[in-house]
């Protein structure tokens, strides 16, 4: 039993892992399966979610993106680690609501320009 | 049903109840979010051994409905009885079917517990995306399911050897 479960456990791992790709370019949120917004993430910014269940607060830095506030009963999402790679999912399950890092940042483009 | 049975069934819905509020003090993640150890799941494993299916699923949903009640809310209530049911069901064929340890159907429990709950999510949130925490919930639940399953194993020995 032990042995099963954990093969197909890894070639899931596997799969998800050939999925989630390298640094990601921004986050898209949905609630309820619909889209909110999409946000760089080579950007600096706090983001405040609300919706009909509640708030979130998501705070991107560093290229990295981490939900800083909720008030939702559990706080699963802010156990999350930092987002960054394409693929990568936040997720607060009682607002329904999901952040995921979605593009590549192409590694030939510089970070920033200054004019 | 008997009176014994009558006296268990009490007593086991009473502890998977303490069980499901004591979890909340021990910290137990490793990295996923949301990931429980299912102390729970001792009592039910316990119960499917020691009474007929019928109770033992009884108190599987006594024990869900109440705690939902007393210290969770409604959507709460629905990730239980989705993850419960169908570890439940799981459970009782594999104990059925026979050849399996109690740590095997234990395992079989924990897993499909979080198969159950990753569907409901799913279909809550409305995003495909959440299904990659398939594999990940599957060694969570292996692990706990082992677990849970060895402590049922011993403590069924015991209450065994008392008879």
């Amino acid at each position: 039993m032990a042995a099963v479960i954990a093969i197909i456990a890894g070639i899931s791992a596997l799969v998800v892992m050939f999925a989630q790709s390298g640094a990601g370019a921004s986050v898209r949120v949905t609630v309820d399966g619909a889209l909110y917004g999409e946000y760089s993430l080579s950007k600096e910014q706090s983001i405040f979610i609300e919706s009909a269940s509640g708030y979130n607060r998501l705070l991107i830095k560093n290229g990295s993106a981490y939900m800083a506030e909720a008030d939702c009963p559990d706080k699963y999402c802010m156990d999350y680690k930092p987002v960054s790679r394409g693929g990568e999912t936040i997720i607060c399950l009682p607002h329904r609501l999901v952040v995921e890092v979605t593009g590549t940042r192409d590694a030939h483009q510089p970070d920033v320009v200054v004019p | 049903m008997t009176t014994r049975q009558a006296a268990y069934c009490a007593m086991l819905t009473a502890l998977a109840m303490i069980f499901g509020y004591v979890e909340a003090l021990i910290p137990f993640g490793f990295g996923i979010p949301g990931v429980k150890l299912g102390l729970a799941n001792i009592v039910i494993v316990l119960a499917l051994y020691i009474l007929p299916a019928y109770q033992a699923f009884a108190i599987q949903l006594m024990r869900i409905v109440l705690v939902s009640f007393l210290f969770g809310n409604l959507s709460m209530m629905i990730y239980s009885l989705a993850g419960g049911i169908l570890s439940f069901l799981a459970m009782d064929l594999l104990k059925r079917a026979d050849g399996f340890s109690i740590t095997g159907v234990s395992i079989a429990g924990g897993v499909s517990h979080n198969l159950g709950q990753l569907i409901v999510a799913v279909l809550v949130v409305q995003n495909l995306r959440i299904a990659f925490y398939f594999p990940a919930l599957m060694i969570a639940g292996l692990v706990t399911g082992c677990l849970t399953g060895m402590l049922a194993d011993r403590i069924k020995r015991v209450m065994e050897s008392y008879k």
